[in-house]
């Protein structure tokens, strides 16, 4: 049953559970940002280690070298990062525009608060 | 195909994930998260992604870790003790369940490494047998990202041209308060 081969997506698909486990759970909201996080990296890590070709090196052209890792998912993923931070700098203002107006940025308090507006 | 250097990069990983799901400290939790996007650049070093490694280097460890730090200084750095036994327990379960699923589907994907994997045998021969040449740099990773996927690369700066505007904004409006009223603070019969 155990291949060796699948260790790596096996892992990550762990690493990639434990952030969606804090995103789910916790009920604090930089909690929640840095599990999204978590799980961001462990996506990252699923591509790239998808493009890795068995005795390549780094994908930049030189003589001394024939076998390259796919450059494509690399490519890829750099965005995926950059954008991961925008999203990241918006989630982080609006919690501190939460935490203004709350004094809180625990969700259960925050319901709380918005239920005894309502009743 | 697995060296010991991925089973203790990806061990340590492990390990901070847990760490950061039982510590209540949130300052703590932030600078873990540090080490796991530092951790997962050397990882990327060795699966040949350097690009992806500095890049991850740079804005994951350095950019991000700011950002929360200035977040946690505006607001609070110590989480509320967990009650909600309950929602721990779906949670576990949900987690569980959609683990299984994915780590099913990984058994019909190509082992790691495999060069014979088909994502090897369309789009990247052409982009590293033929970028040198047409574009003039050594390193294929810059030219696809800023030649061939060019207009990929400019939707990129425009998003976080979106997020900058937004956070700007964010910060412009005027404070809401929904506090209850009796918390709230008003001057005049402060702290006497």
């Amino acid at each position: 049953m155990f291949d060796p081969g699948l260790f790596n997506y096996w892992i990550i698909m762990i690493l990639m559970m434990t952030g969606l486990y804090t995103v789910i759970v916790k009920g604090n909201l930089i909690k929640k940002v840095i599990g999204l996080g978590i799980f961001q990296v462990s996506v990252i890590m699923f591509f790239v280690s998808m493009g890795k070709v068995r005795g390549g090196t780094a994908p930049i052209a030189s003589e001394s070298f024939e076998v390259y890792s796919n450059p494509v998912p690399h490519v890829l993923m750099l965005t995926a990062i950059v954008v991961a931070v925008a999203t990241l700098a918006f989630a982080l203002a609006l919690i501190v525009r939460i935490k203004e107006a709350y004094d809180t940025i625990e969700e259960d308090e925050i319901r709380e608060l918005e239920a005894g507006e309502e009743g | 195909m697995i060296d010991i250097i991925h089973v203790i990069l990806f061990v340590f990983l492990a390990a901070i994930g847990v760490a950061i799901i039982r510590l209540r400290d949130l300052f703590a939790a932030v600078m873990l998260a540090g080490i796991f996007s530092l951790l997962s650049a050397t990882l990327f070093t060795v699966m040949d992604a350097v690009d992806v490694a500095f890049t991850e280097a740079a804005v994951g460890a350095g950019i991000s870790t700011l950002l929360m730090l200035a977040t946690l200084s505006l607001t609070s750095s110590e989480e509320k003790p967990a009650v909600n036994r309950r929602q721990a327990m779906i949670g576990l379960v949900v987690v569980t369940i959609t683990g299984a699923a994915l780590i099913y589907g990984t058994l019909d994907m190509p082992r790691y490494g495999d060069p014979d994997a088909p994502i090897h045998h369309h789009m990247a021969p052409r982009f590293i047998e033929d970028s040198p040449e047409e574009i003039g740099i050594p390193n294929e990773v810059t030219s696809i990202l800023a030649s061939y996927r060019g207009y990929d690369t400019w939707g990129e700066t425009t998003v976080i041209l979106a997020a900058a505007i937004g956070v700007m904004l964010l910060f412009a409006a005027p404070p809401v308060s929904r506090r209850r009223e009796d918390e709230l603070f008003t001057p005049g019969e402060g702290t006497g």
